[in-house]
């Protein structure tokens, strides 16, 4: 049996429609991308090595942090 | 034949990807529209607070016939922090003639909102939005975002996030302004 082009273009469109990942975070729901296991210097020795890989490659260094986490408050 | 039926396969795959994309990009728009419809704005009225089944003492805070300073902040949330002894001295200073100030956190995690209330002790009442009901209501743009009411139960003013004195002086002048208009 052939399906019709119409019903898979269909099937597909919902399936699209369904499973996208695409959804706004809310203001009030960014507790978890504010908690500190979050927030990119959380390791100094990882924070260090990736310190001394940007140093090594562009033969310059600091003026890369930013503090605080995902609160993205104010 | 089958590099053609192959190649056809590929091209029918490609034009539905596009399609889907196309797609899912027009869904990402879909709640920001709802957003901006559902939003508690300037001039609509408070819903009132006892429909949002919102955890701890209301009564504390009495609403009616009172300019309500309507504070929604989290335990994560630095410039809420911040903010706090600025609602606390406006409660304590104005407290008397009228203002009630009630800070309503959308945290989810009860332990988290306890902690922060037992170390910062804020003078003004606070209710905790667990099922963030009423956050969800009013849709707030920022944290911290605070409503000032009018003693009709209208909002007035929306401050949105937490600059320090600025943010203080522009509350305060619409505070002070609420309070006048209803001598």
């Amino acid at each position: 049996m052939k399906s019709s082009p119409t019903l898979l273009r269909t099937v597909l469109v919902l399936a699209a429609l369904g499973t996208s990942g695409c959804t706004a975070v809310q203001p009030w729901e960014r507790a978890t991308l504010s908690s500190y296991p979050m927030r990119p210097d959380r390791d100094p020795l990882a924070q260090a090595m990736s310190e001394h890989i940007y140093f090594s490659r562009e033969a310059s260094t600091g003026g890369r942090s930013v503090g605080g986490s995902g609160c993205g408050c104010n | 034949m089958s590099l053609a039926l192959g190649v056809r396969i590929l091209e029918r795959t490609l034009r539905l990807r596009r399609l889907a994309v196309l797609l899912g990009f027009f869904q990402a728009l879909i709640p920001a529209t709802t957003d901006a419809r559902a939003q508690l704005r300037v001039g609509d009225p408070l819903p009132p607070l006892g429909d949002f089944a919102l955890e701890g003492d209301l009564a504390a805070a009495p609403t009616a016939g009172r300019v309500v300073v309507l504070d929604f902040w989290a335990s994560w949330c630095a410039p809420c922090k911040a903010s706090f002894p600025m609602l606390g001295a406006l409660q304590r200073e104005w407290g008397g003639e009228g203002v009630t100030v009630l800070g309503v956190s959308v945290d989810e995690k009860k332990s988290a909102y306890e902690a922060f209330l037992s170390r910062l002790q804020p003078s003004f009442a606070t209710v905790r939005d667990a099922q963030q009901r009423l956050v969800k209501r009013v849709r707030v743009p920022k944290m911290p975002t605070t409503y000032l009411i009018d003693r009709k139960g209208v909002v007035r003013f929306v401050h949105e996030g937490f600059q320090g004195e600025s943010t203080e002086r522009a509350l305060r002048a619409h505070v002070r302004q609420l309070l006048d208009e209803a001598r």
